[in-house]
């Protein structure tokens, strides 16, 4: 049995060269703080591994060589104050060890000042939004596997579940603070190889910072349960070095006006219900399910409700403005107004839904303003 | 009154149906904990089963996430409530009388109700599963605003089954404190008591100081839902992260209210099985006490991220890292008492050993949780899975198990089948290992706990946690069939039971009497 347990840490050590599927450690990461975190790690996993040997070593030796049936005798020996207070003593300084450096570390990790770019992160069920303040950069970044991987019917992709549709971009080399909150339940913003988890309370604002070196991609997930699709808001985190990261902004930034622009174009009832389908994919679907059904007790139905079928004013009302104390949120912000157009007149004409209406990307442009 | 009634009254159990009903003996109310703890621990179990077999790979197959989160929520639930304290309730309502050599509980009455609300409280929570919306969703420490705003209608009727759990709890921790104090034997004094009965004392102190806590916090939960106050709302300017300081404030003290009086049963067995009298006795005691204060102060350990000050996480760190050094002379203590003793291995002596090992392994994951920075890594991951389901399964389900085992000969008079709880303990120390072991390495490579679907990476280990996770479950079938077929037939054993033993329950015949210890017995 003892066997067993000792040969576990040793399982650990020879395993952390097989394959990435074996994977059995923290990652280093890739900024000062993770690494020193990670070699925290490693010296108190070696002082519990060593305290380890010692304590299943004595108990092993007397399961070998004190059991009756090799004749051991019992010797009557108890309450020993010297031995007791020896074993007390030493682990208190064993922790002392262990605190001061653990102390150092955290110390640093709260050194919240002179950061060269703040970004506020918002958790919503079940996305991220991140604003670059002062940029005038604000978008969503929901998960981008799709569902038929998930259900089994596709092949799953390299980065199943830990992929989104528009990453948070960082440039290389900058102290950058994010700023969590968020719009709902409480959610925890986590990237291993940033070595950040801090939660995203509603109604609070926590703070944290990374300096990244090393340009590239970083995955992570949402860490606090938040709902049904918790196992499905991945973080992604793109850093790229300086110029290529103002590209990014500048493209961004073009984007967006492109989007306000199309707005103003004019749509037929085919293209928005075309758009509107994949909208609801992304935004709707996740509740109100692909047949527009919603789950009986949580989510109400949109096939044959009231609002999907009566005057365009409420449903717009509740689609841009939510419902409080619902898990229904205000998708204003979240949805570009050709997109909540289309999604809307989606709502009111699909599943035997047969308003006929057009809601017009104009007529939300104007709502939105 | 009339004597015949009296006389039947103090001599047997009553026939049918309403001896379990109306019962105040205070052995048939611990049989009826027992069985109702295992029946628990079986229901319970299903639904780790169902949680395991959707994570043995990666997509859904089996359950839509939002039942996954049900079945999470209830797993904990049923396991913490209705399982493990029920367990230790049912061991303390058999023994400690029988340890102290008091004639029964010194409340009967509140005995009966305080066993006979759990039925009741656990059909009502397991009844939210076939209502609409499903049962509560939300994890086993429900965190506001999603067990509030955001929960499913079925969470009054959660609230109310926890108001119910607690009512009990309070009631049972009264009693065993009652007992203690009063109904000891002449000449028990404190320092003489059975370590069983110290840690159960000192954990009844700790349910009635921290069950109203937990009473307080699903009340004013019930009162955001339906009352409109804004407790944990910040909009209406309360703060989510109160629920977390007042849960958590009654859920650290309740991690150990679930494995003092395993010490207890451990500190029992162990001196037994070596032959040898336990190590230190005093030191155990007061290692006992000290853990129970600490618990009051490190509540927050499980809070790290939520965004306390840095003067918040030191102290709570700290103060977290001090608990290693009681935890520590226990086992020390342990280990002295095997060393050099003339050991053999029963089945409750191998449930016993396994605890220590596998117990201390648990610990170490503790205080590797503690240290602040490094715990942003593990908080919600798969290492704090394995680590709390360390001390809870190998810890206290093996020493109610092992407890289990040493005291069947005394409550039905027959040895159990010795081969059989070999077997029944090497699959369930084996099925144990191979389901919780992979937890720490999934954990640190970074899968978050509670998710019903996972990235590639973390495939291959999920796959073997759950081949344990059916290994261990189904083994709990022997240890059913093994109690059965004791409590029918089996070698019949002596008052002493065990070579070793030692204590005033092994002065009474087997299997015990329904009435002991009318007359109380001398300890000198």
């Amino acid at each position: 049995m003892i066997r067993t347990i000792l040969g576990f840490p040793l399982l650990l050590l020879f395993a952390g060269s097989a394959q990435a599927a074996w994977e059995v450690n923290l990652p280093q990461g890739v900024t000062e703080i993770s690494r020193e975190v990670y070699d925290l790690h490693m010296i108190i996993f070696w002082i519990c591994v060593a305290i380890g040997v010692v304590v299943f070593g004595a108990m092993l030796w007397s399961v070998i060589y004190h059991r009756k049936s090799r004749g051991a005798k019992a010797h009557n020996f108890h309450e020993n104050v010297v031995v007791e207070i020896i074993w007390t003593i030493i682990p208190f300084f064993i922790l002392i060890a262990m605190a001061v450096p653990a102390t150092a570390t955290l110390i640093k990790m709260y050194d919240n000042s002179e950061s060269e770019l703040d970004i506020q992160i918002t958790g919503y069920q079940w996305k991220w939004r991140y604003q670059y303040l002062g940029e005038d950069v604000d978008f969503f970044s929901s998960l981008s596997t799709p569902r038929e991987q998930i259900n089994n019917s596709e092949e799953k992709g390299e980065h199943y579940l830990l992929e989104v549709d528009n990453p948070l971009v960082i440039p290389a080399g900058k102290k950058v603070r994010f700023l969590l909150t968020a719009n709902d339940v409480i959610h925890s913003w986590w990237v291993p190889e940033l070595a950040v988890k801090k939660d995203a309370i509603p109604g609070f604002i926590n703070e944290a910072w990374v300096i990244v070196d090393q340009p590239g991609t970083y995955r992570g997930q949402c860490a606090e349960l938040c709902g049904k699709d918790h196992g499905f808001m991945p973080v992604v985190v793109e850093v790229k070095p300086q110029a290529e990261y103002d590209a990014w902004l500048a493209e961004v930034k073009q984007a967006d006006k492109a989007a306000s622009e199309a707005a103003l174009k004019t749509w037929n009832l085919a293209d928005l219900m075309e758009t509107g389908e994949q909208v609801y994919a992304k935004a709707c679907l996740a509740c109100h399910q692909t047949n527009g059904e919603g789950i009986p007790g949580a989510f109400p139905a949109l096939k044959n409700s009231p609002i999907a079928l009566g005057e365009p004013g409420p449903h717009i009302d509740i689609v841009l403005n939510g419902k409080t104390g619902t898990a229904m949120q205000a998708y204003r912000d979240q949805l570009s107004a050709v997109e909540l157009a289309a999604v809307i007149t989606y709502e009111r004409n699909a599943w035997g839904n047969k308003v006929g209406d057009i809601v017009t990307p104009a007529q939300i442009a104007k709502l939105k303003e | 009154m009339n004597s015949t009634v009296a006389a039947t009254h103090h001599h047997g159990p009553a026939s049918g149906i309403g001896r379990w009903l109306f019962t105040t003996n205070h052995k048939d109310i611990g049989t009826l904990y027992l069985w109702f703890s295992f029946i628990m621990f079986l229901t319970g179990g299903c639904m780790a089963l169902l949680i395991r077999a959707e994570l043995f790979q990666p997509g859904l197959q089996l359950i839509q996430p939002d039942f996954f989160n049900q079945m999470t929520t209830m797993h904990g639930l049923i396991m913490v409530f209705g399982a493990v304290m029920p367990a230790f309730v049912g061991l303390a309502n058999w023994m400690i009388p029988m340890m102290v050599g008091a004639p029964d509980m010194a409340l009967p009455r509140m005995n009966n109700w305080s066993f006979w609300i759990l039925p009741f409280a656990f059909s009502m929570m397991l009844l939210t599963l076939f209502m609409e919306g499903g049962a509560p969703n939300f994890g086993w420490t429900f965190y506001a605003p999603l067990s509030t705003t955001y929960a499913p209608p079925s969470v009054t009727y959660f609230i109310f089954a926890v108001h119910m759990m607690g009512i009990s709890s309070i009631m049972g921790a009264i009693n065993i404190i009652a007992t203690i104090l009063n109904l000891r034997a002449p000449g028990m004094t404190l320092m003489k008591m059975p370590l069983f009965v110290w840690t159960w004392l000192i954990t009844a102190f700790l349910l009635i100081a921290v069950m109203p806590v937990l009473a307080g916090v699903v009340t004013m939960m019930l009162m955001d839902i339906h009352f409109g106050t804004s407790f944990f709302n910040a909009a209406g300017g309360g703060d989510p992260v109160l629920f977390q300081h007042i849960f958590w404030f009654f859920g650290h003290p309740e991690v150990y209210i679930m494995i003092l009086p395993a010490f207890g049963i451990v500190s029992e067995i162990i001196p037994t099985f070596a032959r040898k009298r336990l190590f230190g006795y005093a030191s155990m005691v007061y290692a006992t006490a000290s853990i129970a204060i600490l618990s009051f102060v490190v509540w927050a350990h499980h809070m790290f991220t939520v965004g306390l000050p840095l003067a918040g996480e030191l102290f709570f760190m700290f103060a977290t890292m001090l608990i290693a050094v009681p935890t520590g002379v226990k086992v020390f203590n342990w280990v002295a008492t095997m060393f050099r003793g003339s050991m053999t291995f029963e089945t409750p002596m191998l449930f016993a050993l396994a605890f220590v090992v596998l117990f201390t392994i648990g610990g170490f994951s503790g205080l590797m949780l503690a240290i602040a920075p490094v715990d942003f890594q593990y908080h919600d991951t798969y290492f704090v899975v394995a680590h709390f389901h360390y001390v809870l399964v190998p810890g206290a389900v093996f020493a109610i198990m092992a407890g289990a085992y040493y005291w069947l000969p005394k409550w039905c008079g027959n040895y159990y089948n010795e081969t059989m709880g070999k077997v029944h303990f090497w699959c369930s120390f084996i099925g144990v290992n191979i389901t919780f072991f992979p937890m720490h390495f999934i954990g640190l490579a970074g899968m978050p706990r509670r998710i019903p679907d996972y990235a590639l990476q973390f495939a291959d280990f999920n796959a073997v946690a759950t081949v344990g996770a059916f290994i261990f479950g189904f083994s709990q079938l022997i240890f059913l069939y093994n109690v059965i077929s004791c409590i029918r037939k089996g070698k019949q054993a002596s008052a002493e039971v065990w070579e070793g033993s030692h204590g005033l329950e092994w002065t009474i015949p087997s299997p015990a009497p329904y009435h002991s210890f009318s007359e109380p017995p001398q300890v000198k």
